[in-house]
């Protein structure tokens, strides 16, 4: 145990994910040996981004405004939806390129153990902005576990009806890896899931 | 596949020991209670990642150390590999598979593939159904790794669906009514089918493939009082055929007949979780009604059965039989000695050499406590 201000910041650190004892004992020194000018930027950082990020009222993205980046932009169609779990899914779906529509961050994904259900994702508010009839399609972008499938197939279910095209990302090999190097689960997945080419 | 050489360090009530093995039959002797029986759980371990007598890892550490390590040199089609893995309680297990670490110890699986039998395999036959549910799917698992994925997918699906059912149960005891909770009980009803016919499926074609086998294996081993047979009992019925189409809808028409009753109950009472293979010997279920040294044959016959299945899709495993021979008569020592001559490798444990027929007396091993050597050849 260290004495009074150093021992409050490991004690800080170590509440963060991914990080422990020592870990935050490390982190806790290299910034007391920092320059203070870092040390400042990076307590300016952290008060920044409780202050100034929001969620988007559209989208339920982070966002520095009332509107997110991707929802404020007027070259990118209002007939497709990406639903993803977290905003950080937004983010890795951006670096494709591939996806010129908007998205919906649920926040989660369905999950009885822990208590989650329907009405503490943000579905309510998807089914509100399918329901403006703009939107033709919906992508589910859940995870390919057992709670984002589950996720994936209530929200099938409740749009269905209303007539748009609902689809479920694919799942199986990573490209530019090996065959040999594919774990089985996956391997074996991916062959359930062929193709005709 | 032959297991060349094994290192222990740690490991039960070894310090340090190195054995080394050949291939074809070997005998480890010794009194009862010197550490023959460690010697398989080591491999074992590395074959399933897991022991087949303790359910903790800690018992599998010597006492005073922090963690035990096995080391195995395994030959397959004429190929040495290393597979090492250190056994740390309450933390994760490292492994490392030629000279490299890997990083899930789940990578090593199938690096050394191996049925066992120990007197602790009784309880397939005693036991809970629970018992035989595993046997089956170890089995589907080794046979067909993508089963590992299945039976993953629908163990966390009917967490999952419990949880939700309690949540419903709890809220009507309180005497509200919270359609939303049920609103997505339809959702898991149909992940519950889909995985669910996967897994009966997979278990049925299972049971099918491994039951003459299941009876060729008994009359090897038993006195010989009527016929053993094996049979998937389904909660769904009999007469199911490995369709899973059709099996996913019978088990979304029986989840919503049972709707209210899981309800009331709080928890998931249709599905594979909650089905047995029955087994019999004659025309009677052998719980129950067969004698102590019956069972034992059946559970016996289990094993060798799944042996035998293996070897025939082309895996040869190696074979271990822990304290089998002393249990049998002469006739039914020779006629196993028949069914399991032409292993790859097969390990034997016992405490009075003798028992042991001399088709299957290879290299002998004289385990003393801590220790294991090599008798010279006679």
């Amino acid at each position: 145990m260290y004495e009074g201000a150093i021992q409050d910041l490991i004690d800080e650190l170590g509440r963060l994910p991914g990080v422990g004892p020592k870990s935050a004992q490390r982190i806790a020194f290299h910034i007391l040996s920092a320059d203070p000018a870092d040390v400042g930027r990076l307590a300016t950082a952290l008060r920044k981004v409780k202050e100034l990020v929001r969620f988007c009222t559209t989208c339920y993205n982070v966002a520095e405004s009332e509107q997110c980046r991707i929802c404020r932009d007027p070259r990118r169609t209002e007939e497709s939806i990406c639903v993803v779990e977290e905003p950080k899914d937004v983010v890795a779906i951006e670096r494709t390129g591939e996806f010129r529509g908007k998205y919906h961050v649920l926040g989660g994904a369905i999950n009885p153990l822990e208590g989650i259900g329907p009405d503490n994702l943000r579905i309510r508010e998807l089914l509100a902005r399918l329901g403006t009839g703009a939107v033709k399609e919906l992508i589910l972008a859940t995870d390919p576990n057992t709670e984002g499938e589950a996720t994936a197939t209530y929200l099938a279910l409740m749009v269905k009806p209303m007539g748009i095209d609902v689809s479920r990302l694919a799942s199986g090999l990573p490209v530019g890896g090996d065959l040999e190097y594919a774990d089985e689960i996956t391997l074996g997945r991916a062959f359930e899931g062929r193709r005709a080419v | 596949m032959y297991v060349r050489r094994v290192e222990l360090i740690n490991f039960r009530s070894y310090e340090r020991v190195e054995v080394d093995l050949d291939p074809g039959p070997s005998v480890l002797v010794g009194r009862n209670g010197v550490g023959k029986t460690n010697l398989v759980e080591a491999l074992g371990y590395v074959a399933t990642l897991d022991s087949h007598r303790v359910a903790t890892d800690v018992p599998l550490v010597r006492a005073g150390a922090a963690s035990a390590v096995v080391r195995c040199a395994i030959v397959h089609d004429g190929r040495e590999l290393l597979v090492e893995l250190e056994i740390v309680p309450g933390r994760a297990n490292r492994a490392r598979l030629g000279r490299s670490p890997v990083r899930r110890p789940r990578e090593i699986l199938g690096a050394l593939r191996m049925v066992l039998f120990a007197p602790e395999d009784l309880e397939l036959v005693r036991g809970d159904p629970d018992q035989r549910r595993r046997y089956l799917d170890d089995l589907l698992v080794a046979r067909l790794p993508r089963f590992a994925g299945v039976r993953a997918d629908y163990d966390r699906v009917v967490k999952q669906r419990n949880a939700l059912l309690r949540t419903a149960y709890l809220s009507r005891k309180v005497g509200g009514t919270r359609s939303q909770d049920m609103s997505t009980l339809a959702v898991w009803d149909t992940h519950l089918a889909r995985h669910g016919a996967e897994l009966l499926a997979g278990r049925l074609e299972l049971v099918a493939a491994l039951g003459p086998h299941v009876a060729k294996a008994y009359d090897a081993v038993a006195a010989g009082r009527g016929a053993a047979a094996i049979a998937y009992a389904a909660r769904l019925g009999d007469g199911l055929t490995p369709d899973r189409p059709a099996l996913e809808q019978a088990l979304l028409d029986r989840l919503a007949e049972r709707r209210v009753a899981e309800i009331e109950r709080g928890t998931t009472l249709v599905g594979p979780h909650r089905d047995d293979l029955a087994l019999t010997l004659g025309d009677l279920p052998v719980k129950g009604y067969a004698s102590h040294g019956e069972s034992w044959s059946v559970a016996l016959a289990l094993r060798l059965a799944a042996y035998d299945l293996l070897r025939a899709d082309g895996i040869e495993p190696v074979l271990v039989l822990d304290d089998v021979f002393a249990e049998l008569d002469t006739g039914r020592r020779e006629r196993l000695a028949e069914l399991v001559s032409g292993s790859a490798q097969l390990l034997v444990t016992c405490a009075v050499p003798e028992d042991v027929p001399a088709a299957l007396r290879g290299a002998r091993y004289d385990v003393t406590p801590g220790e294991v050597h090599r008798a010279p050849a006679a």
